[in-house]
């Protein structure tokens, strides 16, 4: 099956091509994202690093990443937990209401969030409006993983750890929560990941304090600064594959003591 | 002995389904007790309701004296080991050992001496440092059985310890496991599906169907006089034969039973309800025997004509499929292969034995 | 199980809210028609959302027919131990920066982009091809790369299901490779298929920065209109309605699809 490997070889330079050029433009010495490359340059690193306002759009950015993170997980080992238990009524169309935004278009999500917390709640937007739709979307990525790590565990380790003295308390803590740690690490590295990144609803949501991806918006209308985006998307970039290497990671090492051999990715 | 375990009347609902239907059971202390059954018999169910993993609908379970009701497994004097086993996975052979012990108070060097002797007890002496998921099937089982008797639990529940390993492994670990009672003289509650496993290991077995006791008693008893067609026929290989009972003396009973003709037989070859009119007679493969070329039948047994109707051979012993007149189903018949004595082939006419004492009359 | 409610809130008020949009679409919350009536009446909303559907439908055929050859290399020619490092490089992409993929493709499409100079220095071309940016074209490129690994998935899951041993069967009872994926590998790879379908789908028509980065003047999308009526027009009654209809078509197309999609595999088992 010789054609079929070229194929999938050159569908993964299509998929990696734009982002090749990310490094490139990131250290080249002209102010045009253009061919031919002029010359090696660090210069756009260090106007990043001098950007006051980029500099607290990236903090705004982080703080909202880091809040999404926690209370996606929170909420997704909650709802995990309790899809791992006995069926109830309703179990499935539960479910699958959460895991909608996976397939709502964003801009309708962002929208609908705009309206309810305008004008249902009358809530003023703030970095809190931005974080409770990101958390909203990140949910079904954090229980599709921690779903996941639940289900491996055999029901009869929580017994056990009952039969053996431990209260209900006890147990999750001796046993289910070292099992499933890799899940929950994996979960936050990835809700972190979407948050830093998404923009639309941000775009929306936001109040007077931008998110990094809205600021990158304002910043590619200007062709001058259009150097130090490369720059700061080659950080980005980076960071995100080192993420997503360590998320990969602790999944993996959740499903090898879980004693379950690999079967897949994320999702 | 004394009583142990009592459960009286013990009722169980899932919903609309009753898994359990007023049990009745006495488990005497130091006894190697099995509950047998097909699946879903609630075998398994009974033995969650003595640990405490699933509450009663009704009845009660006493241990010790004591009534269980409401009484969460961690505070019973029950351990188990679980059909997966449920080893730890992120703790090493010796911590999964320990785990009971985080609340016992001994000190860390009784700790470590507890854990050697009782990986020792196993068999896994050295074993502790392993990380648990590199154990094999076997090994798994071992650390179950150490992790759960180093707290030494008045009562040790086992739910189909044996049914993941090969059959080799598990006949092995059969012995060991009796061995093992002998040595700490726990009461072992066996859950099992395997007859062969029943019978080879325990004290006493109850039979359940349905979700109540078809049968409790001793190995032998339960083998050579099933109390019922059911039981019979989930323990062991049996011939069904129809059968009329001509003439009852009370003591004795006369039968008319279809293929062998005119019999008498104790009383006490005869269930409860089989003692009027027609009734099913069962016979071990095993009471057969086909009289070889120059074989007499031994004192008290009779004889009838038979055709072999098929053969199958298993080394150390064939089994036959025999055709008697008047009856549609072959009976059948195994034969140890001892020396000099043939493998008839298919269709030889032949002299088929069978002794009286052997039958069982059960209800129709 | 609590956390369940709690969650459920939102996302039920956000159902709700596309259905009380009616009730007050002026600002003075009286129930009016008004916003349906003008979305009908100017023709610029209906051209605006037949192209979205328009680019949505090209992006997701161009998608999926670009991804099951992959999905399928993946599941059936790539040894198991190798196969979530695949996936990984599969998904990667996709976890980096959206926005800056997006204009990167500005970059690799542009006049003086990656293509167009490199044609150009190559003496391929005399001048710089235009088809490709600021037009529909650019926006399907882009959004058939962004959303590649969403088809790749289902499509990979559905195929690891299908038990080896029918394709052994098939060819045992003397279909062709080609027969045997006819037969076989394509009809039970179909709820994969539709989920990349639906997966790719639904997402594409919401999309706003691809259209307004790539889009030029004739590209916009329906989702820029809403984010206009949103943002700068200052009417959000009416760009709630456009989310509305935009979501009630995607809905009405995936039903459709879904159930064409039923009735083929009818006739066919």
């Amino acid at each position: 099956m010789k054609p079929l490997r070229i194929y999938a070889v050159a569908y993964l330079i299509f998929l990696y091509a734009p982002i090749a050029l990310l490094p490139l433009f990131a250290f080249n010495d002209g102010t045009i994202i253009a061919f031919p490359l002029q010359g090696f340059t660090t210069k756009w690193f260090a106007e990043l690093s001098g950007n006051k306002a980029l500099l607290s759009a990236v903090g705004n950015s982080l703080f909202i990443a880091a809040m999404t993170a926690i209370f996606a997980t929170l909420l997704g080992i909650c709802a995990a937990r309790a899809g791992a238990m006995a069926d109830f009524p309703g179990k499935r169309g539960i479910i699958g209401f959460v895991m909608l935004p996976l397939v709502l278009p964003e801009i309708i999500v962002a929208t609908s969030l705009l309206i309810i917390m305008r004008q249902v709640l009358g809530l003023d937007l703030s970095n809190w409006t931005v974080i409770a739709a990101h958390v909203l979307i990140c949910m079904p990525f954090s229980i599709a993983i921690l779903n996941g790590a639940f289900q491996n565990l055999d029901p009869a380790l929580e017994e056990a750890a009952l039969d053996l003295g431990e209260n209900r308390w006890s147990a999750f803590r001796l046993v289910i929560l070292p099992l499933v740690m890799p899940g929950i690490i994996s979960s936050l590295l990835i809700s972190f990941t979407i948050s830093l990144d998404e923009f639309i609803i941000a775009f929306f949501l936001t109040g007077t304090n931008p998110t990094m991806p809205v600021y990158i918006w304002g910043l590619l209308r200007f062709p001058g600064q259009l150097p130090v985006v490369m720059a700061l998307g080659t950080i980005l970039v980076t960071l995100s594959i080192l993420l997503l290497a360590l998320a990969e990671y602790f999944r993996r090492r959740g499903l090898a003591r879980a004693g379950v051999t690999d079967s897949g990715g994320f999702l | 002995m004394s009583t142990l375990i009592s459960l009286s009347q013990v009722e169980k609902y899932y919903g609309d389904y009753h898994a359990l239907r007023g049990i009745d059971l006495e488990i005497r202390s130091g006894e190697f007790f099995s509950l047998l059954g097909p699946s879903g018999c609630g075998k398994t169910t009974l033995l969650r309701t003595i640990a405490g993993f699933e509450g009663v609908s009704g009845g009660a379970i006493r241990i010790d004296g004591k009534d269980m009701a409401g009484v969460p497994p961690n505070l019973r004097p029950t351990n188990m080991v679980f059909q997966s086993y449920a080893i730890f996975p992120h703790l090493s052979v010796a911590e999964n050992v320990a785990f009971g012990l985080r609340r016992s108070g001994l000190s860390k060097t009784d700790k470590a001496r507890a854990v050697t002797e009782a990986l020792e007890m196993v068999g896994l002496g050295g074993f502790g440092k392993r990380a648990a998921h590199a154990l094999s099937g076997g090994q798994r089982q071992r650390v179950a059985l150490a992790r759960a008797l180093i707290l030494k639990p008045k009562v040790l529940l086992l739910d189909e310890p044996l049914s993941a390993l090969d059959k080799k492994m598990r006949e092995q670990m059969q012995v060991e496991l009796i061995k093992l009672q002998r040595q700490v003289g726990i009461t072992f509650i066996l859950v099992t599906h395997d007859q062969e496993e029943a019978l080879v290991m325990s004290d006493r077995i109850a039979v359940m169907f349905d979700g109540e006791i078809g049968q409790m008693a001793d190995p032998e008893t339960l083998y050579r006089r099933p109390a019922s067609r059911r039981v019979a026929e989930f323990i062991g290989q049996m011939n069904f034969l129809q059968a009329r009972i001509v003439d009852d003396a009370g003591a004795s009973l006369m039968l008319e039973v279809a293929g062998l003709g005119r019999t008498r037989v104790e009383a006490s070859q005869a269930t409860a309800d089989a003692r009027t009119g027609a009734c099913v007679v069962g016979l071990r493969p095993e009471t057969l025997g086909i009289l070889f070329e120059g074989e007499a039948p031994r004192l008290g047994q009779e004889v009838i004509d038979a055709v072999v109707d098929e053969v199958v051979y298993y080394g150390d012993m064939t089994y036959y499929h025999v055709h008697i007149p008047g009856v549609a189903e072959p009976l059948k018949l195994s034969m140890k292969n001892i020396t000099g004595r043939p493998v008839l082939d298919i269709g030889t006419s032949t002299r088929v034995a069978w002794d009286p004492r052997a039958l069982v009359l059960l209800g129709g | 199980m609590y956390a369940l409610a709690f969650l459920a809130v939102p996302i039920i008020a956000v159902i709700l809210f596309s259905f009380w949009t009616q009730d007050f679409m002026t600002l003075d919350r009286t129930f009016t028609l008004d916003n349906y009536r003008e979305i009908a009446e100017k023709p610029i909303y209906t051209v605006l959302l037949q192209r979205s559907i328009y680019v949505s439908a090209c992006v997701t055929l161009v998608t999926v027919i670009l991804a099951y050859p992959i999905a399928y290399f993946v599941s059936f020619h790539v040894e198991p131990g190798r196969k979530s490092l695949w996936l990984f490089l599969i998904t990667i992409p996709f976890w980096t920066s959206y926005l800056i993929r997006v204009f990167l493709w500005k970059v690799v499409l542009g006049y003086n982009g990656v293509v167009n100079s490199g044609l150009l220095g190559l003496g391929l071309i005399d001048e710089p091809l235009s088809f490709i940016l600021y037009n529909v074209n650019a926006v399907i490129i882009t959004l058939a790369h962004a959303f590649a690994p969403f088809a790749i998935l289902p499509i990979f899951v559905a195929l690891e299901k299908i038990d080896r041993s029918l394709l052994e069967a098939s060819q045992d009872l003397g279909e062709t490779r080609f027969t045997t994926f006819l037969r076989v590998t394509l009809p039970l790879s179909m709820p994969g298929l539709v989920a990349a379908v639906l997966i790719v789908f639904i997402p594409t028509i919401g999309d706003y920065v691809t259209p307004e980065l790539m889009g030029g003047a004739g590209g916009k999308l329906i989702a820029n209109m809403i984010q206009v009526q949103f943002r700068e027009l200052n009417n959000a009654p009416l760009g709630a309605a456009l989310a509305l209809m935009a979501m009630v078509s995607v809905t009405a197309i995936s039903l459709v699809f879904i159930f064409l999609n039923r009735r083929w595999l009818r006739r066919q088992g």
